[in-house]
């Protein structure tokens, strides 16, 4: 089964509970996949030996100028705007370029093939047992979406994946674009993390809105749960979502964060609670 | 008029706890909250919307069932996996159908379609708020949900927010940025003076903060750091101190952790109208640096 983790907004402990839920059900066979491919943190955690890095490509336009008869065909095509054609010259802004194909396809005089220009990188390796596969964007590149649908396809061929017993852990980016949709896409359940304050609240209200649309099954942890108000709680409880876990603040989880240790290596008792949420989350699906 | 943009890579870090304390320290300013897609800084400065705007962007595919033949061309050229073929249950095609979320918008099934069955259709994408707050006027936005195009939107609310500034004589422009290094961060960058970059002494705020850094760097803004949370772990402050030496980046402030900035939230105001102590002089100190940075700049 397929597990997303999600927040309207970075910060509130997604990754915590990404990785603390991986650790904590060794028997299940996990794979875990880090698509926050922006600010891939799951790895300063799990700590995984990378065995295989791929580099994701999108395929951008090369002009054979010899051909070329500067028709401006192709600038006025891309939705990009990352062609531009003077009279004697085409330009190729490749950083605009998301890799459509419609310029080589279209071009009357078969001046344009296409070239791999890397955004980005995905790693994958293995840790404690867990299957793990990250992606990292590019520093000044655009565009999270390919990355993360090549994560899910290298996961995809990965026996893990179709195993029922076995569970797939997906770290999705924070926000509601359309990275989001891509990470949480295909999940049985997405478990949404926030704080119980008015940002928190603002931002799983937006969460939620996309897990609609998205027709996925979601429960609300609530991350540093004693430090706040009560208005995630009438919240969720106006609007029937359950409440899945609830972790308090505390010095000592804050800092084995810092220092990039999962809180359930140190402290033990909260495997329990994160094997419990595992349960709680397998009875609110249909069966 | 200076434009300050508050960034963090990494979100919970206090960015818009910090660019609230700002706008109400700045006197002189207009705010714009870049956060497109979770805005929140409105949950601080009360923002009382004067006039909206329609956000329209890009165009989806759509397919007219009635004249769509069923060829299949688009389904094999659309690179982005929008397009899907629905089976009648003998396995025989039943309909050509386009997912919206996941069109791109890239126009090459209605360049290419043989019958012209293919419309791209404008698409409300957004609302963009023009707004009046205690500290100065304000523009922020709000993306549908699965909307593409934040960077438009952000470029646009920050074109909004100079042309404000510049008709009221407006001394700064304070922007709350979007999380992440992806398009929005890249399109908010643009045209700033000062990018402060706001970490907390963790191995993922860390990590983030020098991704963002080198972001920065990239488009050659003067960048700043700022410690949010600094005492939950002093070995990691020390490390971004010294990673800011070796790039040449000077840290500008610290705040350390402190429950009245949870309570200045659920109150849904500024940290420094509501702390009396530490925490809202050390926000003031930073405030008189970033003012003293422009007025050496002025002089010179
Ligand atoms: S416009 Fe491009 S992305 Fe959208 S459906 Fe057509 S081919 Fe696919
Ligand atoms: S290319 Fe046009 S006619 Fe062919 S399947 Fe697509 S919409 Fe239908």
């Amino acid at each position: 089964m397929m597990i997303s983790i999600a927040s309207g907004k970075g910060g509130t402990g997604k990754t915590t509970v990404a990785v603390n839920l991986a650790l904590s059900i060794p028997e299940r066979g996990v794979q875990f996949l880090d698509c926050d491919v922006e600010e891939p943190n799951a790895s300063i955690f799990l700590k995984p030996r990378i065995e295989e890095t791929v580099s994701v490509s999108i395929p951008v336009p090369r002009i054979d100028q010899e051909k070329c008869d500067f028709c401006g065909e192709c600038a006025k095509i891309c939705a990009y705007h990352a062609l531009a054609v003077l009279p004697k010259k085409v330009l190729v802004f490749p950083h605009l370029c998301h890799g459509c194909g419609g310029c080589s396809l279209l071009c009357p005089q078969g001046a344009i093939t296409e070239q791999d220009r890397e955004i980005g990188r995905v790693e994958i390796g293995h840790s404690n047992g867990i299957e793990f596969i990250q992606g990292k964007l590019n520093v000044g590149e655009a565009m999270p979406t390919p990355l993360i649908r090549v994560i899910k396809e290298k996961a995809r061929r990965r026996g893990r994946w179709t195993n029922p017993a076995s569970v797939t852990v997906i770290d999705a980016p924070p926000g509601t674009s359309c990275s989001v949709i891509e990470a949480i896409k295909g999940s049985d359940f997405c478990i949404l993390v926030t704080e119980p304050t008015p940002f928190g609240l603002n931002d799983l209200i937006l969460a939620v809105e996309v897990l609609k649309k998205l027709q996925v099954s979601f429960g609300v942890v609530i991350n540093r749960s004693s430090m706040g108000d009560y208005r995630v709680d009438s919240y969720c409880q106006e609007n029937h979502i359950p409440i899945l876990l609830r972790i308090p603040f505390d010095r000592e989880i804050a800092t084995l964060y810092s220092q990039g240790i999962p809180i359930v290596q140190e402290k033990k008792e909260y495997i329990e609670d994160f094997r419990q949420m595992m349960d709680y989350i397998q009875e609110l699906l249909p069966t | 008029m200076k434009q300050i943009l508050i960034i963090s890579g990494k979100g919970g870090t206090g960015k818009t706890v910090l660019t609230s304390s700002l706008a109400a320290l700045a006197k002189a300013a207009v705010l714009a909250d870049c956060d497109v897609d979770a805005a929140d800084l409105h949950l601080l400065l009360h923002p009382v919307v004067k006039g909206t705007q329609e956000f329209w962007s890009g165009q989806k595919a759509v397919i007219d069932d009635g004249q769509c033949i069923n060829c299949g061309r688009c389904l094999s050229l659309c690179r982005f996996e929008a397009i899907k073929a629905l089976k009648n249950q003998d396995g025989s095609l039943k309909k050509i159908e386009i997912d919206p979320i996941a069109c791109e918008e890239c126009r090459v099934c209605y360049y290419t379609c043989p019958v012209g069955a293919i419309q791209m259709e404008d698409r409300l994408s957004g609302l963009l708020f023009i707004s009046e707050t205690k500290y100065g006027p304000m523009v922020h936005a709000k993306l549908g949900i699965a909307e593409e195009n934040s960077g438009k939107l952000v470029a646009l609310v920050k074109q909004k927010a100079q042309e404000i500034a510049q008709a009221e004589g407006k001394r700064w422009l304070i922007i709350d940025g979007p999380p992440g290094i992806g398009c929005p961060v890249i399109a908010s960058l643009s045209g700033v003076d000062l990018v402060l970059v706001v970490t907390e002494p963790t191995l993922s705020g860390i990590y983030d903060m020098e991704r963002v850094i080198d972001l920065a760097a990239h488009f050659g803004v003067l960048t700043k750091v700022f410690i949010n949370k600094c005492d939950i772990n002093w070995d990691n402050t020390r490390t971004i101190e010294e990673i800011c030496q070796k790039r040449g980046i000077e840290v500008i402030g610290y705040l350390p952790f402190s429950e009245e900035v949870v309570q200045s939230l659920i109150l849904g105001m500024p940290v420094v109208e509501y702390s009396k102590g530490m925490i809202a002089e050390e926000i003031i100190t930073l405030w008189k640096k970033i003012e003293a940075i422009f007025q050496k700049e002025g002089k010179s």
